[in-house]
């Protein structure tokens, strides 16, 4: 019976297609593979639990600064809350880029730091005491920009500002929308970082897999995703008007601390180098990361040294950010040309992350049919 | 030469292998609709997006909102027609336009492999595929062959050889023989495969995988056709599908071409399967047989030898429409579609459009996500073509919007088979002013390196 044949055909190859596996067990052939199970660790352990442990500690401070301004609003009170918010803001941009797992669910980063914040809102949130953070309404209303409005934009003057928490009539409001501000903030961080020390990190390393749901595809997404809209667009393209026809000053983040948008995009920007070298958070010691998973893509491909050229233009673009003024409102106003500078050397780190390096590593975009044509 | 060639035509043959590649071809299509519907693509895919990418012609073929979903019901109840031959004619022809209307629908989703299900849609109207074993024939006997011409399942025979040896001729290039190229992007990334995972990092793997992926295509067809190689042949069909499957996001196809090379197996094998069908359908075989007994279809009017004479005259020559244009093929995609060249290379692009005011001089850059998935933005970012539909739909969307005087600029960058990423698109036209058309794309930017062979 041919019939017979046929599905003994089927069984013949199934076993002969597993048969060829035989060979990975070489030993010999095992060395020359990338490990991204270790990949993965690396960046969970030495990098993204650290970060949020590091970040954690920062916002607890700045939400025991925020009682004890609420206790004693002081002009030294206020001052010191502005240290403990300008610390934990600058920490923020070292976790903003991992929006994968509890971050993604809860939409951490739209959470914690969309700008500019919506002022007349807040104001009308603040006379009202009726506000739901949890809404996607209102992100523009909380987080770090919101914290930036009620810590450094009431007034001009801290004495000023510390009036609306003493003397003014609805105080109370102000105090009570400030703590909210602050424990939102808190109670997010708490629960991305429990989550990732709580079984998230087993997961996460686990998720070895080659598709679009696997975990070094889903952060190499992230990362770019990060990169291209919240770093490159949001600090520096969006402000200068790359992306409107006039420039939008009011638009930088940390508008009203006046002075902070700078050290908050060279944060951003090492940060995201260092993430790529795969340097452990605290120390200098580095693992496998994106530049070795394309060294050992290049070995395979002889082909440019991408690693280099990422870095060598991480490096270019951050020399042109440091010729920027600490205060990116005044940058745009007076010479937006260095802004636009600056901003066309971050686009060419995207050009080189979003087609050369998705290129080599090959990351799935999306599930659907495709053959490459 | 002219006599041999009548000689041939009126050859006839067994009607069970066209019987039986009608039937399995039906129950793929309904198949492959059914899963399309299940993975929620016709949802994701046509009725999501904003905006659709045309082929040049069919701009007025649109997805049309819900009623999307009625024309894969139509398409699905259509092939499950074609599988029974119930009222075959009316059923492969609407098979035909409905499943033509879903692929014009947006040229992102284009695989070689629907085309090629176009191709033998159209092929199979004019074929007497529900002569035998079908409900067509057992419900009138007078309708029932045994025999048909020979060329009429030779046609669909060529049909699967144009695909095989085309595809092979398309590897038989600089980048595929002598870079592994694309497979040294792909395999490594195919790190998690049970066993194969670690193989997949070989180089040597990479060149062998090209080698004998070029050599299977332009062989598979005469292996075959001839008799003593055929068992052996079928072999490496199942063998490379199989591979393919477990490697590539393909979908159905690899099913489809193993189903679809049985044609090639002598008439005996078919009415095995035919026998077979009957006795789990319960259906008496012996009426089957009685009412075709010995009785050869003919054409009545002959249109179906002539048509199909163009339609693979066209199949022959249109491959090789990208001898006409000037850059090189895999850059600019001239003539690029529709003409076999299957999981040829690996393209990642980059385009950032500008939207300026020519008056003012006032200028903002478009962020795509408003206008597009992930998908459409990652297909169009890499050819021209979709560049310039984009650029002018966004044209005319900031213009009805108020903006004035618009001109469309694109910065881009595509990386091609592990090359690094260079400019695109000239990034000083104004696309507002190109039209597509079939002539060369004088605004795609030079290559600025080769890629030998066909």
């Amino acid at each position: 019976m041919k019939f017979l044949k046929f599905s003994l055909l089927f069984a013949f190859l199934t076993v002969a297609i597993t048969a060829c596996s035989s060979d990975s067990d070489n030993p010999e052939e095992t060395d020359d593979t990338f490990d991204r199970g270790a990949m993965l660790a690396n960046w969970a352990d030495n990098i993204i639990i650290p970060a949020y442990t590091s970040f954690n500690s920062k916002v607890i401070e700045m939400e025991t600064a925020t009682i004890a301004f609420n206790q004693a609003p002081t002009v030294e009170n206020l001052q010191s809350l502005r240290m403990v918010w300008k610390e934990a803001y600058i920490s923020f941009q070292s976790v903003s880029m991992f929006e994968i797992g509890k971050a993604e669910e809860l939409r951490f980063r739209n959470r914690l730091n969309v700008y500019p914040a919506n002022v007349a809102q807040i104001e009308d949130f603040i006379a009202t005491g009726n506000y739901d953070f949890a809404l996607p309404s209102t992100i523009d209303k909380q987080g770090f920009p919101a914290m930036d409005y009620m810590l450094n934009g009431l007034a001009e003057t801290d004495v000023e500002i510390v009036t609306f928490y003493t003397s003014n009539p609805n105080s109370e409001g102000y105090k009570n929308y400030l703590l909210d501000l602050s424990q939102a903030i808190t109670s997010l961080t708490n629960e991305v970082l429990t989550s990732w020390t709580g079984g998230y990190r087993d997961t996460f390393v686990a998720n070895t897999s080659s598709s679009a749901s696997g975990a070094v595809d889903k952060l190499t997404n992230d990362y770019i995703f990060y990169f291209e809209k919240a770093l490159r667009a949001g600090k520096v393209g969006i402000p200068a008007g790359v992306f409107s026809n006039e420039t939008l000053p009011e638009n930088v983040e940390a508008f009203y601390k006046k002075d902070l948008s700078k050290e908050l995009l060279l944060k951003a920007m090492n940060a995201s180098v260092d993430f790529f070298n795969g340097k452990s958070f605290t120390g200098n010691s580095t693992g496998p990361s994106f530049k070795t998973y394309l060294i050992y893509l290049n070995t395979i491909k002889n082909g440019e040294n991408l690693s280099a050229l990422i870095n060598n233009q991480f490096t270019v673009a951050k020399n042109k950010a440091n010729e920027l003024n600490a205060n990116f409102a005044q940058q745009v106003e007076t010479d937006n040309g260095k802004m636009l500078a600056t901003y066309d050397e971050l686009q060419r780190i995207v050009i080189l992350l979003k087609v050369d390096m998705v290129q080599a590593l090959d990351v799935t975009i999306d599930y659907v049919d495709a053959d490459g044509d | 030469m002219f006599t041999a060639a009548q000689k041939y035509l009126k050859k006839d043959t067994q009607a069970a292998p066209l019987a039986v590649f009608r039937v399995l071809f039906g129950f793929m299509m309904f198949l492959g609709i059914v899963r399309f519907w299940i993975n929620g693509w016709i949802d994701k895919l046509y009725i999501q997006p904003k905006f659709f990418f045309s082929y040049y012609g069919f701009e007025w073929v649109k997805p049309i909102g819900d009623y999307t979903y009625v024309i894969f019901l139509i398409c699905g109840i259509a092939s499950l027609f074609v599988a029974f031959g119930y009222k075959y004619r009316t059923a492969i022809i609407v098979f035909f336009l409905s499943f033509n209307y879903i692929e014009l629908m947006d040229k992102t989703t284009y695989l070689n492999h629907y085309y090629f299900i176009s191709c033998v849609g159209f092929l199979m109207i004019f074929l007497p595929a529900n002569s035998y074993f079908s409900v067509d024939a057992y419900r009138n006997p007078s309708k029932s062959f045994q025999k048909i011409p020979k060329w009429t399942v030779d046609s669909i025979k060529l049909m699967l050889g144009i695909v095989y040896f085309y595809a092979g001729l398309a590897k038989l290039n600089s980048d595929w023989l002598f870079k592994a190229m694309p497979l040294k992007i792909w395999l490594p990334s195919k790190y998690d495969l049970p066993f194969l995972g670690d193989l997949m990092q070989q180089q040597w793997l990479h060149y062998a995988f090209s080698w004998s992926g070029a050599l299977y295509d332009l062989t598979i067809p005469f292996l075959l056709l001839y008799r003593p190689t055929r068992w052996f042949a079928f072999a490496l069909v199942v063998i490379f599908h199989l591979m393919t499957r477990v490697l590539f996001p393909i979908g159905m196809f690899p099913y489809i071409m193993i189903v679809g090379t049985l044609i090639f197996f002598e008439a005996g094998f078919h009415l095995k399967i035919i026998r077979f069908l009957s006795k789990i359908l319960q259906i008496d075989y012996s009426k089957i047989e009685a009412d075709s007994k010995e009785r050869k279809y003919n054409f009545k009017r002959n249109i179906a030898l002539p048509v199909l004479t163009v339609f693979f005259a066209v199949q022959l020559l249109l491959p090789w429409r990208y001898l006409a244009y000037p850059n090189e093929i895999f850059w600019t995609e001239e003539g690029y579609r529709f003409s076999w060249r299957v999981m040829l290379m690996e393209k990642a692009g980059y385009a950032q459009f500008k939207i300026k005011n020519t008056e003012t001089g006032e200028q903002f850059l478009v962020d795509n996500t408003d206008f597009l998935t992930p998908f459409q933005e990652k297909q169009m970012s890499t050819q021209p073509d979709f560049i310039l539909q984009y650029a002018h739909y966004l044209g005319e969307h900031f213009g009805a919007q108020g903006h004035k005087n618009i001109a469309v600029y694109v910065e881009s960058y595509v990386a091609l088979n592990g090359r690094l990423s260079q400019p695109y698109v000239n990034p000083n036209i104004d696309l507002m002013k190109e039209r597509e058309s079939f002539r060369s794309k004088d605004w795609i930017l030079p290559f600025n390196d080769t890629i030998k062979g066909l």
